[in-house]
């Protein structure tokens, strides 16, 4: 059992967690997740952790509610815990210094991007981020992304808050401007991330990519989380989650993303239609999810 | 040495669930003997003198002195006898290949009714899990050298138990959230109930083994760190791990799954009772599985219980060919599996919207033997027909999962990844680290694997007294 220290309300959909995990907490690096398992009958959810305090003994999860395991998470408290956590998995992303890196975030994938724009900071980069959502309240870490850049941009879709657009929309006047963007790190929905991508290919700029497959064990066993990267099969769990977004195949990638659509929506209405008690009913029910980025 | 009694040749056959029930059901298939079964089986073994069953046992268990204590109505001596040498008999008696080890040797054998020695071992194991609470030995004393398990999966949970008899203080880290390894998320309920698992894995605890889950070696710790922080040596039973696929066209359409993810999510995650479950799989109409081991009869068997309408193996030699336990593929053939033999998939055909619908396979025939010594299956020109199906399941093997042997200094490994290691001792080329099981053979059999866990133990054993010396 991982108890819950601290939780957070970052949006109506996405909640932050600080869970305890000493160990994975001293081993982890940026661009690493964990599979946690909420209870006893529930499934296996890969989260990318966000963040962790070795001292503390903690890490940091930031999760949107997209089905119903993130959404049973979500009616967890401070004091309550996860049943199994499990991580550091994937490989860590490779932080070095490049020069000037654009830190691409959109959604819940703030939270994975800003790792990794923090090590890049750290790694004495100069990191300039473009961080979107959809609208004002689904916007995440901004603070944080302001603290480990030396420039950030903010979009929404509905222009509620920054400037009105996706982050694509910014990232193609940022790469007309700057001259020496050496290293583009996208995370976020796959659509986004083909965006930049094919965005990032006719300016010829290295692209990272994490991706966000469907898993099961995470450690390379099952295979569930394969994609196609430069014509070849590779795993997520193991080979990854980091890729040359340029290599990867993001409509195989979408269409293994809706494998499980039916069950999951059987397990939403399941957990919509719950008796109103609490978290401990049995029937709470959920399927195949991702960290919805 | 004249034998008086006159042999009898009756092997007591097992009752098993309805071919047409169990096809609906994850119920366990063979039902195992009863006390008057077991009494009448055990009484035809003849407990030679010099017993070749016992060589014929990948961990030495002394059948004939079990038998003969069955013989006597004792079972809960039975039960020590044989946890002697085997510290997971209800498994073995349930998925040992004994046809091709201890009851191949048996001196019956020759007449056609070998006893049945794996379903004594099964009744025993049963009978004292029901009679009495087992048997557990003194706990290894503090302060002694400490071992460290990698995988708690047939080999380490041997090795393990084997260990804590030795008198040191033995940890087991398992990377799922279950221990079991195979046992648990490869080997179905209708052949191996997970509660004997579970009852099995608990023994080995009450030994005082200490059991660390959802613990990665290689990624939360290496094995150098466990060995710094106190282990004096390492045993690596981590199990094969990446699953292979055939590297056909298609292979990466929703809808097909390697076998270690669709029984993944059916046996460790219980998706067979989804939602209550809330591990999803999909449940197919018309599926096919390739490959003919073990791992495929499960796979098809799975998918038939799901409810798929039509369940086919698709399996590039002939019926002799199948690595399967003969067993299994009758209790396939007996439900209503359907066997396309001698038939490779040459691509996956998807729809639209990227789902399988169909698979285009070619005939194949025998041709000379290969370096497996079965003859080599090859094309027939021009036979390529294309099969009905929107569920594919890919059962051909699996490799050696790199996370331990690439993490940890000085391991050496072969060209395929196993970890290089001496079949007698399972030493490795690193001081203090062993290895055993599918790490170092490639995929093989729990009891194989329980085999190698067992002469680690005793290697172990004497690295570590020579330690202390």
């Amino acid at each position: 059992m991982n108890e819950i220290v601290f939780k957070k309300t970052l949006s109506p959909e996405i909640k932050l967690y600080k869970i305890r995990a000493p160990l994975i907490a001293k081993k982890r690096q940026a661009g690493q997740f964990v599979i946690v398992r909420l209870e006893e009958l529930g499934e296996r959810v890969p989260l990318t952790i966000a963040d962790s305090d070795p001292e503390e003994g903690t890490i940091t999860l930031v999760v949107q509610e997209v089905g119903a395991t993130t959404r049973k998470m979500g009616t967890y408290r401070e004091g309550d815990g996860f049943l199994d956590v499990v991580g550091p998995l994937g490989r860590p992303t490779e932080v070095k210094k490049y020069g000037t890196v654009v830190c691409v975030g959109g959604g819940v994938g703030n939270a994975v991007v800003f790792p990794i724009a923090k090590a890049m900071k750290a790694a004495g980069n100069r990191v300039i981020s473009i961080i979107g959502a959809r609208t004002k309240d689904l916007l995440v870490l901004e603070d944080e992304a302001r603290q480990v850049s030396d420039q950030l941009y903010v979009t929404t879709d509905d222009g509620s808050y920054g400037e009105h657009g996706f982050v694509t929309d910014r990232l193609a006047k940022l790469l007309q401007q700057e001259q020496d963007v050496r290293l583009v790190v996208a995370i976020g929905p796959a659509i986004m991330m083909k965006a930049v991508c094919d965005l990032t290919r006719n300016f010829d700029i290295h692209t990272i990519v994490s991706l966000n497959s469907i898993m099961v064990d995470g450690t390379g066993m099952c295979g569930a989380c394969r994609v196609e990267v430069g014509g070849q099969t590779k795993f997520v769990c193991v080979d990854g989650p980091e890729f040359d977004g340029h290599q990867v195949n993001f409509e195989l990638l979408m269409a293994r993303l809706r494998m499980y659509l039916p069950e999951e929506k059987k397990a939403m209405d399941a957990w919509m239609s719950r008796d109103p008690v609490g978290p401990s009913v049995a029937e709470h029910t959920s399927a195949g999810e991702d960290d919805g980025r | 040495m004249a034998d008086k009694k006159k042999l009898n040749l009756q092997r007591e056959s097992m009752r098993r669930q309805d071919p047409a029930v169990r096809a609906s059901n994850f119920e366990e298939v063979a039902l195992g003997y009863d006390q008057e079964q077991a009494l009448r089986e055990a009484g035809r073994c003849l407990t030679c003198k010099k017993p070749r069953c016992v060589a014929g046992c990948p961990v030495e268990v002394d059948i004939p002195g079990f038998i003969a204590c069955l013989q006597k109505g004792d079972v809960l001596e039975a039960a020590r006898v044989i946890k002697r040498t085997n510290s997971l008999p209800a498994i073995c008696g349930r998925v040992c290949p004994q046809e091709d080890q201890c009851e191949k040797a048996c001196i019956l054998a020759k007449k056609g009714a070998p006893i049945a020695i794996g379903r004594l071992e099964r009744f025993v194991a049963d009978e004292e899990a029901r009679q009495a609470s087992p048997e557990t030995s003194p706990k290894a004393p503090p302060g002694g050298r400490r071992v460290a398990i990698v995988g708690a999966g047939p080999s380490g949970l041997t090795a393990a138990g084997d260990l804590i008899k030795l008198g040191y203080r033995v940890t087991i880290f398992e990377a799922l959230h279950e221990p079991g390894g195979v046992l648990m998320y490869g080997i179905p309920q209708f052949r191996l109930p997970k509660e004997i698992v579970r009852r099995e894995v608990e023994y080995i605890e009450s030994l005082g083994v200490e059991l660390k889950t959802s613990f990665v070696v290689g990624m939360l710790q290496t094995v150098d760190e466990l060995m710094a922080g106190g282990y004096d040596a390492v045993f690596l039973g981590n199990g094969a791990g990446l699953p292979y696929f055939m590297g056909v066209p298609g292979e990466n359409l929703n809808g097909v799954y390697s076998a270690n993810e669709f029984l993944t999510r059916s046996n460790l995650m219980k998706a067979y009772r989804f939602p209550e479950y809330k591990t999803p799989i999909k449940i197919g109409r018309r599926v096919v599985v390739v490959g003919g081991g073990n791992v495929a009869m499960d796979s098809l068997r799975t998918a038939l219980r799901l409810g798929a309408e039509q369940v086919t193996c698709v399996y590039r030699r002939s019926r002799n060919e199948m690595p399967a336990r003969g067993e299994e593929i009758e209790n396939a053939e007996e439900e209503g599996i359907d066997f396309q033999l001698l038939t490779n998939p040459v691509r996956i055909l998807g729809d639209d919207q990227g789902w399988v619908k169909g698979m285009e396979c070619i005939r194949m025939e025998l041709g000379e033997p290969d370096a497996s010594g079965r003859r080599r299956p090859v094309p027939v020109e021009g036979s390529e027909f294309t099969i009905d199906v929107d569920q594919v399941i890919v059962a051909i093997g699996q490799g050696a999962n790199p996370l331990v042997a690439s993490t940890t200094e000085g391991l050496e490994t072969n060209k395929w990844g196993y970890i290089v290691a001496d079949l007698e001792t399972g030493a490795t080329s690193k001081p203090g680290v062993y290895a055993g099981g599918d790490i170092v053979t490639g995929a093989a059999t729990v009891i194989l694997a329980m085999g190698a866990g067992r002469k680690a133990a005793q290697a172990i054993d004497e690295y570590l007294r020579g330690l202390d010396r």
